[in-house]
Protein backbone atom coordinates (compact mmCIF):
# COMPACT_ATOMS: atom_id res chain seq x y z
CA UNK A 1 0.00 0.00 0.00
CA UNK A 2 1.38 3.40 -0.91
CA UNK A 3 1.34 5.91 1.90
CA UNK A 4 0.05 9.45 1.56
CA UNK A 5 1.68 10.78 4.70
CA UNK A 6 3.96 9.69 7.50
CA UNK A 7 1.64 10.89 10.26
CA UNK A 8 1.35 7.36 11.69
CA UNK A 9 4.88 6.20 10.80
CA UNK A 10 6.41 4.17 13.60
CA UNK A 11 3.00 3.70 15.27
CA UNK A 12 1.81 0.18 15.90
CA UNK A 13 -1.78 -0.72 16.46
CA UNK A 14 -4.12 -3.65 16.85
CA UNK A 15 -7.41 -3.85 14.97
CA UNK A 16 -10.02 -6.25 16.32
CA UNK A 17 -13.17 -7.04 14.38
CA UNK A 18 -12.22 -6.78 10.72
CA UNK A 19 -14.52 -9.07 8.66
CA UNK A 20 -14.41 -7.99 5.03
CA UNK A 21 -14.05 -5.01 2.71
CA UNK A 22 -17.40 -3.61 3.85
CA UNK A 23 -16.32 -3.48 7.51
CA UNK A 24 -15.93 -0.15 9.28
CA UNK A 25 -12.70 -1.68 10.60
CA UNK A 26 -11.52 -1.91 6.98
CA UNK A 27 -12.12 1.82 6.43
CA UNK A 28 -10.17 2.50 9.62
CA UNK A 29 -7.35 0.06 8.79
CA UNK A 30 -6.94 1.50 5.31
CA UNK A 31 -6.76 5.09 6.58
CA UNK A 32 -4.18 4.14 9.21
CA UNK A 33 -2.03 2.10 6.81
CA UNK A 34 -2.28 4.86 4.25
CA UNK A 35 -0.60 7.18 6.75
CA UNK A 36 2.17 4.77 7.64
CA UNK A 37 0.88 2.76 10.63
CA UNK A 38 1.87 -0.87 11.22
CA UNK A 39 -1.20 -2.96 11.91
CA UNK A 40 -1.86 -6.23 13.71
CA UNK A 41 -5.18 -7.96 13.12
CA UNK A 42 -7.15 -10.45 15.17
CA UNK A 43 -9.70 -12.87 13.75
CA UNK A 44 -12.17 -15.27 15.31
CA UNK A 45 -12.01 -18.79 13.93
CA UNK A 46 -11.24 -20.22 10.49
CA UNK A 47 -14.21 -18.57 8.78
CA UNK A 48 -12.79 -15.15 9.65
CA UNK A 49 -9.17 -16.11 9.08
CA UNK A 50 -9.79 -16.83 5.41
CA UNK A 51 -11.42 -13.40 5.05
CA UNK A 52 -8.88 -11.43 7.05
CA UNK A 53 -5.72 -12.95 5.58
CA UNK A 54 -6.04 -11.37 2.10
CA UNK A 55 -6.94 -8.04 3.74
CA UNK A 56 -3.83 -8.26 5.91
CA UNK A 57 -1.77 -8.70 2.75
CA UNK A 58 -3.29 -5.60 1.21
CA UNK A 59 -2.41 -3.62 4.35
CA UNK A 60 1.13 -4.98 4.44
CA UNK A 61 0.28 -6.37 7.87
CA UNK A 62 2.43 -9.27 9.02
CA UNK A 63 0.97 -9.86 12.46
CA UNK A 64 -2.26 -11.84 12.59
CA UNK A 65 -3.45 -13.72 15.62
CA UNK A 66 -6.63 -15.58 16.55
CA UNK A 67 -8.76 -14.07 19.30
CA UNK A 68 -12.11 -15.05 20.74
CA UNK A 69 -13.05 -12.14 22.99
CA UNK A 70 -15.47 -14.27 25.02
CA UNK A 71 -12.52 -16.36 26.22
CA UNK A 72 -10.05 -14.65 28.61
CA UNK A 73 -7.34 -17.19 27.78
CA UNK A 74 -7.70 -16.41 24.07
CA UNK A 75 -7.42 -12.67 24.77
CA UNK A 76 -4.33 -13.29 26.91
CA UNK A 77 -2.76 -15.35 24.13
CA UNK A 78 -3.44 -12.70 21.49
CA UNK A 79 -1.88 -9.92 23.58
CA UNK A 80 1.02 -12.20 24.53
CA UNK A 81 1.71 -12.67 20.82
CA UNK A 82 1.72 -8.91 20.28
CA UNK A 83 3.96 -8.39 23.32
CA UNK A 84 6.43 -10.98 22.03
CA UNK A 85 6.52 -9.70 18.45
CA UNK A 86 6.23 -5.96 19.01
CA UNK A 87 6.80 -5.31 22.70
CA UNK A 88 4.66 -2.19 22.52
CA UNK A 89 1.37 -0.92 21.21
CA UNK A 90 0.37 2.65 20.30
CA UNK A 91 -3.31 2.19 19.54
CA UNK A 92 -6.21 -0.24 19.77
CA UNK A 93 -9.31 -0.39 17.56
CA UNK A 94 -12.28 -2.39 18.83
CA UNK A 95 -14.93 -3.05 16.15
CA UNK A 96 -16.73 -6.00 17.68
CA UNK A 97 -20.37 -6.58 18.46
CA UNK A 98 -22.75 -9.48 18.52
CA UNK A 99 -26.37 -10.27 19.26
CA UNK A 100 -28.75 -13.03 18.24
CA UNK A 101 -30.35 -11.62 15.08
CA UNK A 102 -33.72 -13.01 16.15
CA UNK A 103 -33.71 -10.42 18.92
CA UNK A 104 -32.85 -7.52 16.59
CA UNK A 105 -36.49 -7.29 15.61
CA UNK A 106 -39.67 -7.17 17.62
CA UNK A 107 -39.70 -5.76 21.14
CA UNK A 108 -36.63 -5.08 23.31
CA UNK A 109 -38.62 -6.03 26.38
CA UNK A 110 -38.79 -9.61 25.14
CA UNK A 111 -34.99 -10.04 25.10
CA UNK A 112 -33.83 -13.26 26.75
CA UNK A 113 -31.45 -13.19 29.69
CA UNK A 114 -29.00 -15.39 27.81
CA UNK A 115 -28.82 -13.11 24.78
CA UNK A 116 -28.74 -9.99 26.95
CA UNK A 117 -25.67 -11.26 28.79
CA UNK A 118 -23.97 -12.52 25.64
CA UNK A 119 -24.62 -9.24 23.78
CA UNK A 120 -23.20 -7.27 26.73
CA UNK A 121 -20.18 -9.56 26.97
CA UNK A 122 -19.21 -9.47 23.28
CA UNK A 123 -20.29 -5.91 22.43
CA UNK A 124 -19.34 -4.04 25.62
CA UNK A 125 -17.15 -5.97 28.05
CA UNK A 126 -14.75 -7.15 25.33
CA UNK A 127 -13.54 -3.55 24.86
CA UNK A 128 -12.78 -3.23 28.56
CA UNK A 129 -11.07 -6.63 28.58
CA UNK A 130 -8.94 -5.74 25.56
CA UNK A 131 -8.17 -2.24 26.88
CA UNK A 132 -6.84 -3.63 30.16
CA UNK A 133 -4.43 -5.87 28.28
CA UNK A 134 -3.49 -3.20 25.72
CA UNK A 135 -2.71 -0.65 28.46
CA UNK A 136 0.23 -2.77 29.60
CA UNK A 137 1.81 -2.38 26.16
CA UNK A 138 1.26 1.38 25.98
CA UNK A 139 4.22 2.57 28.03
CA UNK A 140 4.48 5.95 26.32
CA UNK A 141 0.76 6.60 26.15
CA UNK A 142 -1.65 5.52 23.48
CA UNK A 143 -5.10 5.79 21.99
CA UNK A 144 -8.04 3.39 22.04
CA UNK A 145 -11.15 3.51 19.91
CA UNK A 146 -14.44 1.64 19.76
CA UNK A 147 -17.48 1.91 17.53
CA UNK A 148 -20.97 2.80 18.66
CA UNK A 149 -24.28 3.83 17.15
CA UNK A 150 -27.00 6.41 17.83
CA UNK A 151 -29.22 3.58 19.07
CA UNK A 152 -27.22 3.89 22.32
CA UNK A 153 -28.70 7.36 22.93
CA UNK A 154 -32.15 7.19 21.40
CA UNK A 155 -34.54 4.40 20.56
CA UNK A 156 -33.99 3.09 17.03
CA UNK A 157 -36.27 0.46 15.54
CA UNK A 158 -34.95 -3.10 15.83
CA UNK A 159 -31.67 -2.10 17.51
CA UNK A 160 -33.06 -3.33 20.82
CA UNK A 161 -30.57 -5.07 23.12
CA UNK A 162 -27.70 -3.84 20.97
CA UNK A 163 -28.69 -0.26 21.83
CA UNK A 164 -28.52 -1.11 25.51
CA UNK A 165 -25.09 -2.70 25.04
CA UNK A 166 -23.83 0.31 23.06
CA UNK A 167 -25.03 2.64 25.84
CA UNK A 168 -22.97 0.60 28.29
CA UNK A 169 -20.04 0.66 25.85
CA UNK A 170 -20.18 4.48 25.61
CA UNK A 171 -20.30 4.74 29.41
CA UNK A 172 -17.30 2.40 29.65
CA UNK A 173 -15.38 4.71 27.29
CA UNK A 174 -15.83 7.53 29.80
CA UNK A 175 -14.80 5.45 32.79
CA UNK A 176 -11.75 4.07 31.01
CA UNK A 177 -10.80 7.57 29.81
CA UNK A 178 -10.70 8.60 33.48
CA UNK A 179 -8.76 5.48 34.52
CA UNK A 180 -6.15 5.62 31.76
CA UNK A 181 -5.82 9.38 31.22
CA UNK A 182 -3.11 9.85 33.87
CA UNK A 183 -0.92 7.49 31.79
CA UNK A 184 -1.67 9.51 28.62
CA UNK A 185 -3.81 6.74 27.18
CA UNK A 186 -6.85 8.23 25.46
CA UNK A 187 -10.13 6.35 25.03
CA UNK A 188 -12.80 7.43 22.55
CA UNK A 189 -15.72 6.15 20.51
CA UNK A 190 -17.04 6.89 17.06
CA UNK A 191 -20.82 6.81 16.77
CA UNK A 192 -21.13 5.96 13.09
CA UNK A 193 -24.21 6.33 10.93
CA UNK A 194 -25.65 3.18 9.40
CA UNK A 195 -23.49 1.36 6.83
CA UNK A 196 -24.42 -1.87 5.11
CA UNK A 197 -21.84 -4.16 6.68
CA UNK A 198 -21.94 -7.89 7.34
CA UNK A 199 -23.02 -7.11 10.92
CA UNK A 200 -25.81 -4.80 9.72
CA UNK A 201 -27.24 -7.61 7.60
CA UNK A 202 -28.67 -8.99 10.87
CA UNK A 203 -30.68 -5.83 11.62
CA UNK A 204 -34.31 -5.76 10.44
CA UNK A 205 -35.50 -3.10 7.94
CA UNK A 206 -31.95 -1.92 7.36
CA UNK A 207 -32.79 -0.52 3.92
CA UNK A 208 -35.44 1.75 5.47
CA UNK A 209 -32.95 2.94 8.10
CA UNK A 210 -30.39 3.76 5.38
CA UNK A 211 -32.95 5.67 3.28
CA UNK A 212 -34.25 7.56 6.30
CA UNK A 213 -30.74 8.69 7.23
CA UNK A 214 -29.94 9.68 3.67
CA UNK A 215 -33.03 11.89 3.41
CA UNK A 216 -32.94 13.38 6.89
CA UNK A 217 -29.30 13.87 7.91
CA UNK A 218 -27.95 17.42 7.49
CA UNK A 219 -25.43 16.25 4.89
CA UNK A 220 -28.25 14.44 2.98
CA UNK A 221 -26.19 11.31 2.46
CA UNK A 222 -25.15 8.14 4.18
CA UNK A 223 -21.62 7.92 5.46
CA UNK A 224 -18.94 5.61 4.08
CA UNK A 225 -16.37 3.46 5.80
CA UNK A 226 -13.80 5.99 4.58
CA UNK A 227 -15.59 8.75 6.52
CA UNK A 228 -15.19 6.54 9.59
CA UNK A 229 -11.55 5.85 8.69
CA UNK A 230 -10.65 9.53 8.52
CA UNK A 231 -12.33 10.30 11.86
CA UNK A 232 -10.54 7.32 13.40
CA UNK A 233 -7.23 8.61 12.05
CA UNK A 234 -7.87 11.91 13.85
CA UNK A 235 -8.64 10.22 17.17
CA UNK A 236 -5.81 7.67 16.95
CA UNK A 237 -3.11 10.08 15.77
CA UNK A 238 -1.54 13.07 17.48
CA UNK A 239 -4.20 15.25 15.85
CA UNK A 240 -6.49 14.06 18.63
CA UNK A 241 -3.89 14.51 21.39
CA UNK A 242 -6.21 16.48 23.67
CA UNK A 243 -9.33 14.38 23.11
CA UNK A 244 -10.43 11.62 25.45
CA UNK A 245 -13.70 10.25 26.78
CA UNK A 246 -15.37 11.53 23.62
CA UNK A 247 -18.06 9.97 21.47
CA UNK A 248 -17.59 11.51 18.03
CA UNK A 249 -20.62 11.30 15.74
CA UNK A 250 -19.68 10.38 12.18
CA UNK A 251 -23.24 10.30 10.94
CA UNK A 252 -23.68 13.19 8.53
CA UNK A 253 -25.04 15.16 11.49
CA UNK A 254 -28.08 12.93 11.96
CA UNK A 255 -27.84 13.12 15.77
CA UNK A 256 -28.78 16.82 15.84
CA UNK A 257 -32.01 16.31 13.91
CA UNK A 258 -35.30 16.37 15.80
CA UNK A 259 -37.83 15.93 13.00
CA UNK A 260 -38.19 14.72 9.43
CA UNK A 261 -36.53 17.11 6.98
CA UNK A 262 -39.00 19.36 5.11
CA UNK A 263 -37.72 18.05 1.77
CA UNK A 264 -37.56 14.37 2.76
CA UNK A 265 -40.10 12.13 1.06
CA UNK A 266 -42.39 10.06 3.26
CA UNK A 267 -40.76 6.70 2.67
CA UNK A 268 -42.33 4.68 5.45
CA UNK A 269 -44.88 3.18 3.08
CA UNK A 270 -42.58 2.86 0.06
CA UNK A 271 -39.64 0.78 1.25
CA UNK B 1 -32.09 -12.74 -19.17
CA UNK B 2 -28.77 -14.42 -19.95
CA UNK B 3 -27.22 -11.12 -18.95
CA UNK B 4 -28.49 -11.61 -15.39
CA UNK B 5 -27.21 -15.19 -15.42
CA UNK B 6 -23.73 -14.08 -16.52
CA UNK B 7 -23.56 -11.30 -13.94
CA UNK B 8 -24.66 -13.65 -11.15
CA UNK B 9 -22.10 -16.26 -12.16
CA UNK B 10 -19.34 -13.65 -12.35
CA UNK B 11 -20.08 -12.51 -8.79
CA UNK B 12 -20.09 -16.12 -7.55
CA UNK B 13 -16.81 -16.94 -9.30
CA UNK B 14 -15.09 -13.85 -7.96
CA UNK B 15 -16.42 -14.08 -4.43
CA UNK B 16 -15.87 -17.77 -3.86
CA UNK B 17 -12.73 -18.03 -5.97
CA UNK B 18 -13.99 -21.12 -7.80
CA UNK B 19 -13.43 -22.30 -11.39
CA UNK B 20 -15.87 -21.01 -14.00
CA UNK B 21 -16.87 -24.53 -15.01
CA UNK B 22 -18.07 -25.40 -11.52
CA UNK B 23 -20.57 -22.55 -11.44
CA UNK B 24 -23.50 -24.28 -13.17
CA UNK B 25 -27.08 -23.23 -12.53
CA UNK B 26 -27.66 -26.31 -10.42
CA UNK B 27 -24.61 -25.71 -8.21
CA UNK B 28 -25.35 -25.23 -4.51
CA UNK B 29 -23.24 -22.50 -2.91
CA UNK B 30 -22.58 -24.50 0.22
CA UNK B 31 -22.64 -28.13 -1.00
CA UNK B 32 -20.90 -27.72 -4.36
CA UNK B 33 -18.94 -24.48 -4.24
CA UNK B 34 -17.49 -24.61 -0.72
CA UNK B 35 -19.27 -21.53 0.61
CA UNK B 36 -19.76 -21.06 4.36
CA UNK B 37 -22.78 -19.33 5.90
CA UNK B 38 -21.06 -15.93 5.86
CA UNK B 39 -20.31 -16.35 2.16
CA UNK B 40 -23.99 -16.78 1.45
CA UNK B 41 -24.77 -13.52 3.30
CA UNK B 42 -21.96 -11.75 1.43
CA UNK B 43 -23.18 -13.11 -1.91
CA UNK B 44 -26.69 -11.83 -1.25
CA UNK B 45 -25.24 -8.40 -0.39
CA UNK B 46 -23.22 -8.46 -3.61
CA UNK B 47 -26.35 -9.36 -5.62
CA UNK B 48 -28.29 -6.53 -3.99
CA UNK B 49 -25.56 -4.08 -4.90
CA UNK B 50 -25.09 -5.32 -8.47
CA UNK B 51 -28.79 -5.34 -9.31
CA UNK B 52 -30.00 -2.48 -7.09
CA UNK B 53 -32.56 -4.63 -5.31
CA UNK B 54 -33.47 -5.55 -1.76
CA UNK B 55 -33.47 -9.24 -0.88
CA UNK B 56 -35.32 -9.71 2.43
CA UNK B 57 -34.01 -12.25 4.96
CA UNK B 58 -36.74 -14.82 4.32
CA UNK B 59 -36.06 -14.74 0.57
CA UNK B 60 -32.29 -14.75 1.10
CA UNK B 61 -32.50 -17.94 3.13
CA UNK B 62 -34.10 -19.71 0.16
CA UNK B 63 -31.33 -18.72 -2.24
CA UNK B 64 -29.13 -21.79 -2.07
CA UNK B 65 -28.14 -22.41 -5.67
CA UNK B 66 -26.99 -20.29 -8.59
CA UNK B 67 -30.38 -20.88 -10.23
CA UNK B 68 -32.22 -19.70 -7.09
CA UNK B 69 -30.33 -16.42 -7.26
CA UNK B 70 -30.92 -15.92 -10.98
CA UNK B 71 -34.65 -16.67 -10.63
CA UNK B 72 -35.11 -14.29 -7.71
CA UNK B 73 -33.30 -11.48 -9.48
CA UNK B 74 -35.21 -12.05 -12.74
CA UNK B 75 -38.47 -11.76 -10.85
CA UNK B 76 -37.52 -8.76 -8.74
CA UNK B 77 -35.03 -6.62 -10.68
CA UNK B 78 -36.67 -3.65 -12.35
Amino acid sequence: MTTSSTMMAGKRGLIMGLANERSMAWGIARALADHGADLALTYQGEAMEKRVRPLAEKLGSTLMTPCDVSDPASLDAAFDTIAEQWGQLDFLVHAIGFSDKNELRGRYVDTSRENFLNTMDISCYSFTAAARRAEKLMGDGGSMLTLSYYGAEKVMPHYNVMGVAKAALEASVQYMAADLGPRNVRVNAISAGPVKTLAASGIGDFRLILKWNEFNSPLRRNITIDDVGRAALFLLSDLGSGVTGECLHVDGGYHVVGMKAHDAPDIATQV
Amino acid sequence: MSDISDRVKKIVIEHLGVEDAKVTEEASFIDDLGADSLDTVELVMAFEEEFGIEIPDDAAEKIQTVKDAISYIQENAS
